[in-house]
């Protein structure tokens, strides 16, 4: 029984220690006060207002929803025909080819923005939307390879070779079977790939022009500039918007399992 | 009757592994043959093959007279049945019976039709609407036979289908294919390590070993006239004795034993005198009695044990040079051990293999 009890207390003080950094910010956001600062004087939305008044600020979830939708389309295309080429037993150099996918999740962000910028700069994409969307696919492709490698896994090549014998062609085995098999696995990269994206600062600050500054970016610049609960607000957004997204997936992901 | 299928010195290698070696056989139409032997013997990389799934390292399949090494798996027009179903876990029951009728381009009212009668046949009509896990296994296994029954095709495989289910419902399927077989007139090549399950629904059955057949022929052929000695104890149990050929005379030879008995048996291959062979005595065709019978061949042993198996009495004999098998009929009288016995067979009830 003590056991039992230090186990749960083990467990609700991690809990505590992963989310206290948002505990501490959530409130701010609803202050009226004009400073990020504790104790909160009196509750108002102003910091809201002026996170889709502010031009700034509003330009900012703009070119996060463009970017980051751009990077989720980019990454799950590549990231799912990446997983599918790395189901192939015959590949030459499997193993390495799987990690050179994994690799951009190591790499220091600085390394690949610097590298990122000579590159996109060769090719006239600098301060371009194009540019940026690129620099975070590369990064959120990886998330979208081993969650996808993970739902490819776990579907019986069996069924898709009887699926080819019933007269099914390779293209329709695919659009018949083996997608609809791996979409929880293709849903759950795309939402990592659009929050990699949502949340990218460093290669942002690399390639992106003042005309693609994003949301993280400016919430960045924003905190050197001057420290206005308007930060809150927008980290009030974001959370928001990953929870939400986390529930669309969870719940699409236990209906697509009730059906099978 | 025309060949139908026809694996023309087929060799197939996985890297420096060879799985299938220089093998030749022809299929009927209309005919119901199994391909037997253990794991790793080739039987399943054959039936691969012949579905498309693999590719010969060299040698040609024939299907009705044309070379198929080239025709994808899609367009071979043959029904596959797995051991673990390969039901479309995202499909219902019905969906999945109408996905090879959607494949050709079937209308709708003729799909629908079609679906209904394919799930009548395995009795599972009831069910059209519900998920694959939402059955039991010998149901999903019903749902794979009629999803691969349902477009006629030219050829049916099956792979262990029945290698997943417990023995009463193996038992039963066993009978449901059989009977499927006869009235639909289908040609099915049916891969299995269970021998009393090739016996049980085979037309013929090729025996595999090592990546070659060891023979072929119909359940009554391989089992009373094995041609090998792995034929002779992958099939069914068998006494296996030692002896040297005295004498041949047509399909009989004499068998001079290591303890000096004689013994008169048939002949499945060619042997001639002086060659060290082995004898192959099934144990249910060994009689016994406590006097010397008139029986052909007559052993003088004495019993070590006896066990009661409900539907027959399995007795452990000595001889004076090696051990014997008897299996006698439920009616048999009891022979407690240290009895002195004649073991009795006739000619035709032992096989002379050469080594």
């Amino acid at each position: 029984m003590p056991m039992k009890l230090a186990k749960t207390a083990f467990a609700a003080l991690t809990i505590l220690f992963l989310v206290a950094p948002l505990i501490a910010i959530l409130p701010l956001a609803f202050t009226s006060s004009v400073i990020l600062t504790y104790p909160v004087p009196s509750w108002s939305l102003r910091w809201f207002e002026e996170l889709f008044t502010a031009d700034a600020w509003r330009r900012a979830i703009v070119n996060s929803l463009i970017i980051g939708t751009g990077t989720t389309l980019l990454a799950t295309v590549l990231g799912t025909a990446a997983s599918l080429g790395l189901r192939n037993r015959l590949l030459f150099f499997r193993g390495s080819m799987r990690t050179l996918f994994l690799l951009p999740m190591v790499v220091p962000a600085v390394v690949l923005g610097v590298g990122m910028q000579v590159l996109l700069a060769g090719f006239g994409l600098t301060n371009s939307y194009a540019g940026v969307i690129i620099a975070h696919t590369v990064v959120a492709v990886p998330f979208v390879v081993v969650s996808v490698t993970g739902a490819l896994a776990g579907i019986d090549e069996r069924v898709e070779l009887a699926a080819q014998s019933l007269g099914a062609s390779p293209a329709t085995v695919f659009r018949r079977v083996t997608l609809p098999l791996a979409m929880p696995g293709v849903l759950s990269g795309a939402v990592l790939a659009f929050a990699t994206s949502l949340d990218e600062v460093v290669l942002t600050l690399f390639v992106a022009g003042p005309n693609q500054r994003t949301l993280a970016r400016q919430m960045f610049s924003s905190i050197r500039e001057n420290i206005s609960p308007a930060i809150a607000a927008a980290a009030f957004l974001f959370i928001a918007a990953t929870v939400v997204i986390g529930l669309v997936v969870v719940l699409s992901r236990s209906m697509l399992a009730k059906r099978r | 009757m025309a060949e139908f299928i026809r694996f023309d010195r087929i060799t197939k290698f996985y890297g420096p592994l060879c799985v299938v070696e220089n093998l030749d056989l022809g299929i009927d139409k209309g005919e119901f043959v199994s391909l037997l032997g253990p794991s790793g013997s080739g039987k399943t990389t054959l039936l691969m093959m012949l579905a498309g799934f693999e590719q010969p390292t060299s040698g040609n399949i024939l299907l009705d007279g044309t070379a198929i090494n080239d025709v994808p798996t899609h367009r071979r027009d043959m029904g596959v049945v797995f051991q673990s179903y390969a039901l479309f876990p995202h499909m219902s029951v019905g969906e999945n019976v109408a996905f090879p009728l959607q494949m050709r381009g079937m209308g709708r009212a003729e799909i629908e039709g079609r679906v209904k009668r394919a799930l009548d046949m395995v009795q599972l009509s009831a069910f059209a609407d519900r998920r694959p896990s939402q059955l039991s296994g010998g149901q999903q296994q019903r749902v794979a036979l009629s999803r691969a029954l349902v477009f006629e095709p030219r050829v049916v495989l099956m792979d262990e289908p029945l290698g997943a289910l417990d023995k009463q419902l193996r038992e039963q399927m066993q009978l449901d294919i059989r009977d499927l077989h006869r009235r639909l007139g289908l040609t099915i090549v049916f891969v299995t390590h269970d021998q009393s399950e090739a016996l049980t629904m085979s037309d013929r059955v090729a025996v595999f070993n090592k990546g070659r057949i060891e023979q072929i022929g119909t359940p009554r052929q391989v089992y009373d006239e094995p041609a090998t000695r792995f034929v002779a104890e992958f099939i069914g149990e068998t006494n296996l004795v030692e002896g040297v050929v005295e004498a041949v005379e047509g399909e009989e030879a004499t068998v001079r034993l290591p303890s000096g008995a004689q013994i008169v048996s048939a002949v499945s291959g060619s042997v001639s005198s002086g060659q060290p062979v082995f004898l192959s005595i099934r144990p249910e065709r060994v009689d016994l009695s406590e006097t010397r019978g008139d029986a052909r061949n007559c052993l003088e042993t004495e019993v070590t044990d006896s066990v009661y198996q409900g539907d027959h009495l399995r007795v452990q004999l000595q001889n004076a040079a090696h051990p014997l098998i008897a299996k006698l009929g439920r009616r048999s009288r009891e022979f407690p051990p240290g009895t002195r016995v004649y073991a009795g067979f006739s000619a035709g009830d032992c096989r002379v293999i050469a080594p």
